[in-house]
């Protein structure tokens, strides 16, 4: 699940670094991702899992680092 | 960068201005549209946005990446803790004449309202690949303890924070 988070992330998070040099915990706001790729990433994960991210679930947090959507994802599948 | 308005004795809720600003660039707001078609249309933004985002295509995504950067400088005057507003929540409205205000429903009404802002105003503008907005709020509210004096006579500053 982790390598596709960080294909998604250098696909669409329109990071200025490289995703391979980010840690797990590395903040993507403060790395440089937008309000709006975070949009992008969040539908392309949508795409490759098959979940929707409900309303409840659009925090910015979500979305902050491959750790936190990798809990995200997990949230969703399981349930 | 707060201005107080008003007599000392009408001011014991105090008076604040929030200022939010946000640029986007609009070959990102094409690319999304390209890869994600209607889900990231109807995802992002209401049926008026669409509907009142006309045009030719260029002139079309100038005109939502300017009305995403609203909704994103918005969210920075509205300064939720946790839970983001639903981007669509946060609509901008266009006036036959031209102009645009923001409309507010949802957990963003509901950030509006405990922050005390009654109004919202917004400027949209683009040039070549970039697209910006600002949204101004007027707030009344108790958490808005900034520009009074220690001796309840508000201290009434211009907007590059000097004393006035």
């Amino acid at each position: 699940m982790e390598d596709t988070i960080r294909t998604i992330l250098a696909e669409y998070g329109h990071l200025p670094v490289e995703v391979d040099k980010i840690r797990d915990d590395d903040d993507l706001f403060q790395a440089g991702m937008t309000s709006h790729a975070s949009v992008n990433v969040m539908l392309a994960l949508e795409d490759e899992f098959g979940i929707e991210f409900p309303e409840a679930m659009l925090h910015k947090s979500t979305f902050e680092s491959v750790a936190a959507i990798r809990n995200a994802l997990g949230d969703l599948i399981d349930s | 960068m707060y201005l107080v308005l008003g007599e000392p004795d009408q001011m014991s809720m105090g008076t604040a201005i929030r200022v939010g600003a946000d640029v986007v660039a609009i070959h990102q707001v094409a690319e999304s549209i390209d890869q994600f078609g209607t889900r990231y249309l109807e995802r992002v933004y209401t049926a008026h946005e669409l509907s009142s985002c006309g045009g030719a295509p260029a002139t079309r995504t100038a005109s939502l990446a300017a009305r995403f950067a609203a909704k994103e400088a918005t969210i920075k005057v509205l300064r939720p803790r946790g839970h983001q507003p639903d981007w669509r929540s946060l609509e901008v409205r266009r006036d036959p004449d031209g102009w645009c205000t923001m409309a507010l429903t949802g957990h963003a009404a509901a950030l509006a309202d405990q922050a005390g802002i009654g109004e919202l105003a917004v400027s949209l503008t683009h040039e070549g690949d970039v697209a910006a907005a600002v949204v101004v709020a007027l707030c009344q509210s108790e958490d808005e303890s900034v520009g009074q004096s220690g001796s309840g006579t508000p201290l009434v500053l211009d907007v590059f924070g000097r004393k006035g």
